[in-house]
Parts: C-alpha cells; structure tokens; sequence
C-alpha cells in the first residue's frame, strides 16, 4: 500500500488534470480549480517548512562558528526584522516596505546588473576561435552583434543576421522545442502511468 | 448532449496526438518488459556523472546540486528530481556530502525525501543530514546569491544545474567556472542553453534532461518510454520533411485539414 497508494493517487490526480484539458465540464473544472487551491494551502504549509529550514541551517552555522558565521547571523538577524517589522507596522506600510524598496530591491538589481560582467567573460572562452566549430560560432557571433547597430546597418550586415536569427537559429531553437514537448510529454505520461518512480524514493 | 457539450472539439488533435504517443510508450514498455534489448544512444553529459561525484571524492570536497527556480509542478523539476536521486545514490556509495540550497519549500521537501532515500538504498542512511537540503529565498536573484555564495564558501568540486533557469543562469555557472569546479547543467529552457554550454563542461539540452534518470538507472521499463518517445520524434520529424516537401513543391495541404 505504501508503493502503490502515491502511484494510485498520481494517477488519479494526473488523469483528472489531463482530462480538464479537453473537457468544458464544470463539475471537472471545479475539481481543477480545488486541487489548484489546495496547491496554495501546501505551498503555504511548506512555507513554514522552508523557513524553519532556513532558520536551522543558520542556527547551526552560527552555532559552531563556521566560516562565514557572521553573514548567517545578518541572515538571522534580516529574517526576524522582516517579520517583525510586517507584524507590528503591516506589510504595507513602515520598516517592511522600505526595507524591500532600499535593501532588497537595489541588491537583486546589483546583481543582475553583475550579468552583463559574467556574459563578457563567458563570450571571451566561448568566442575563442579553437576549431572550425568555435570559428562559426564566433563569425556568426560577430555578424549578428554588428547587424544589431548602426554601423552594421551601414554595411548591410543588418540583413544577414536578421536572415541568421530567422533560419538557423530558430531552425536548431525549434528542434530543441520539439525535443523538450516530446520529453515533457513523455515524462507526465511516464508518471501519470506509474512507470516513473524517482520522485517517489527508495523502494517506488 | 453534444460532443461539443463535454469535449472541445478544436483539441481533438491534440488528444489524437497525446494517445498517440501514451499508445507508443505503453507498447515499448511492454517490449521492454518482455526482455527486448534496447539501445539508447551516449549522453556525454550522463557519462560524465560518475567521473564528477568521483572527483569531489577524490578532493574531499562536496557536490552543489541546484533543481532550478520552478516549482514541483513543472515537468523540469520533476525530470531534476529524478536525476537528483541517481546522483545522490552515487554520493552515499561514494560517502561525499550533497549540498542543494533550494528555492521552492515543496521541491526542498520533496528532495530531502528523494536524498534521504538514496542513502538509504544505498546502505548509507546514516550520510544523509537535513541541514544539506535547505530552503533559502523565494526571490529569483536572491537564490541566486545564496547559490553563489554557498559556491564560494564550500568550494564544491562539482556542480549541477538541472532544471529551469532564467537570467541567474550564467550568474551560477560563471561563478561556479570561477571556483575551478566541474559542473553538469542540463535545461529545457532555450534561451539559457547558450548560458550554459559557454559555462559549464556538460549540458543536457532539452529532452536530454528528461532522459536523464532513464539513462542513469538503466531500468529497462523506463527505457521503454524513452524508445517510445523517440520513436514519437522520428515520426514528427517524418512528418515535418514531409510537409517542407509538400511546401516545396506548391501542394496546399490545408484543404485535406479541413481548414
């Protein structure tokens, strides 16, 4: 029963999800719309699970003075501001708002302003003319790049890397689609039917 | 009551499509089943699993394994989940510690099962600690400061990527190229491939990622599906020279559609 109760239940839970797909009835969209609340209810549930988790990782961290201990007592220390600051001004107003809008929000945009850092220096190994293949990518590289700007324009390179967007790539980005549908398709099946059973652990 | 009362009838083909193919993995399931030996082609990427786990072994140092951003019910987080339970068996057969900071709470749950598991299968339960399989942020950037962060104070000798990523893709593997680490990243997200393949010494691209535990585990049912869905592959591939063809030569095929 252990085995065979969470594959019955996936099932089950899969086939009703696949049929909602095809089918207007209501009482199956209502079923649909129940296990997508009840989704919110888990997610919430575990919430708690994850910032426990967080909480001990911490802890312990500070705990045994490992290395870096300090940034995880900022942590600590960030995640009990930030909840009590939303408990006793609300979310909406006070500490809690400012801090997201002057603390969080900045640093989430630092770093993704890092991105353009980390594609300079990933182009440079990846632009490295080493064999024929790494000298196509390259040239094309440099087409699209310059057909992307005035001066390219200019030239006329503008055309070819609109003509090198529109067939070769989108040509390799479609069969690498219609690999992933054929995958994603395959892997629900392989779970709604049961055949699939990592997800489940040892003995599944 | 009419078929279009309980059916929408403009997703006939899709249905068509989708039994189709659940058809064609039942029967090599059944193939499989039946002992039908059954060949699947080399995954570089797949391969070089054990020589990664292998080489934190050697170092002493940890494996970082991140599922991506997207949560439980996304297909690539499942295939993760799955290639996520083969490379812990390799960790508890090897003994080396498993580190997966994660940023769903359902996925971090449903991964410290799926570890815990492993060890265990692997006569090892006593590896498996918790505290490796921790929930960090809900924030996309965020995670992947932490990610970052746990790559530069642990110094993990390998990394996985395996899931879906957005723009924090390269960010991770740009700092996890900066630790010396090896890393494998496997995605279905096309415009982070590129990210990926420039940064990391392997890469699952696409529907490699959903092979991924098959072709860890070897287990012939399972391979079944994967004959399936080739087999699906060639006959969209079929079907798609035939239509160029038809294209080609000026033949109209929409009136035989019905459209």
């Amino acid at each position: 029963m252990k085995r065979t109760g969470p594959v019955l239940l996936g099932f089950v839970i899969g086939m009703l999800m696949l049929v909602q797909h095809f089918t207007p009835d209501r009482w199956i969209a209502e079923r649909y719309n129940n296990i997508l609340d009840w989704k919110q209810v888990v997610f919430g549930l575990t919430l708690i699970l994850g910032v426990v988790s967080l909480f001990l990782y911490h802890w312990r961290r500070i705990a045994r003075r490992e290395e870096g201990w300090r940034y995880s007592l900022l942590t600590v220390g960030g995640l009990a501001f930030m909840i009590g600051a939303a408990i006793l001004f609300t979310p909406s107003r006070g500490p809690y708002p400012w801090m997201f809008e002057h603390v969080q929000a900045p640093m989430q945009s630092t770093l993704f302003a890092l991105l353009a850092f980390y594609v300079a220096s990933a182009s440079y190994r990846a632009f490295r003319a080493r064999n024929l293949h790494a000298a196509l990518l390259l040239s094309a590289g440099v087409i699209v790049m310059l057909g992307r700007v005035p001066l390219g324009e200019a030239i006329g390179l503008n055309h070819i890397s609109t003509w090198i967007l529109d067939y070769p790539n989108l040509a390799a980005k479609r069969g690498v689609m219609i690999g992933v549908g054929l995958g994603m398709t395959a892997t629900a099946i392989k779970i709604i039917l049961g055949i699939e059973r990592t997800y489940l652990g040892r003995g599944a | 009551m009419t078929p279009a009362g309980w059916f929408h009838l403009e997703r006939l083909p899709t249905a068509a499509a989708t039994l189709f193919f659940g058809a064609l993995i039942v029967v090599f399931v059944l193939l499989a089943r039946r002992g039908r030996p059954l060949y699947i082609r080399r995954i570089a990427g797949l391969e070089a699993v054990d020589e990664a786990v292998g080489r934190a072994t050697e170092m002493g140092r940890p494996i970082l394994y991140s599922a991506g951003l997207d949560p439980l019910e996304e297909v690539a987080t499942v295939a993760s989940i799955n290639i996520l339970g083969q490379v812990a068996r390799r960790a508890g057969e090897y003994e080396t510690r498993l580190i997966m900071p994660n940023r769903d709470p359902i996925v971090m749950t449903v991964a410290q099962e799926v570890v815990r598991e492993a060890y265990a299968a692997v006569g090892r339960p006593d590896l498996y600690d918790p505290h490796d399989i921790y929930y960090t942020t809900q924030s996309q950037f965020g995670y992947a400061a932490a990610v970052c962060g746990t790559m530069m104070r642990e110094r993990p000798a390998t990394n996985f990527f395996i899931g879906h990523f957005y723009a924090e893709s390269l960010v991770l593997a740009e700092t996890g190229n900066a630790t010396g680490a090896i890393q494998i990243a496997g995605t279905d997200s096309d415009s982070q491939l590129p990210f990926f393949i420039c940064a990391c010494d392997y890469t699952l691209i696409g529907e490699e990622l959903y092979a991924g535990s098959v072709y860890l585990s070897r287990e012939p049912l399972l391979l079944g599906a994967l004959k399936g869905q080739d087999l699906a592959k060639a006959i969209l591939l079929a079907l798609l020279a035939a239509g160029t063809l038809l294209a080609f030569l000026g033949v109209d095929v929409r009136p035989w559609l019905g459209r």
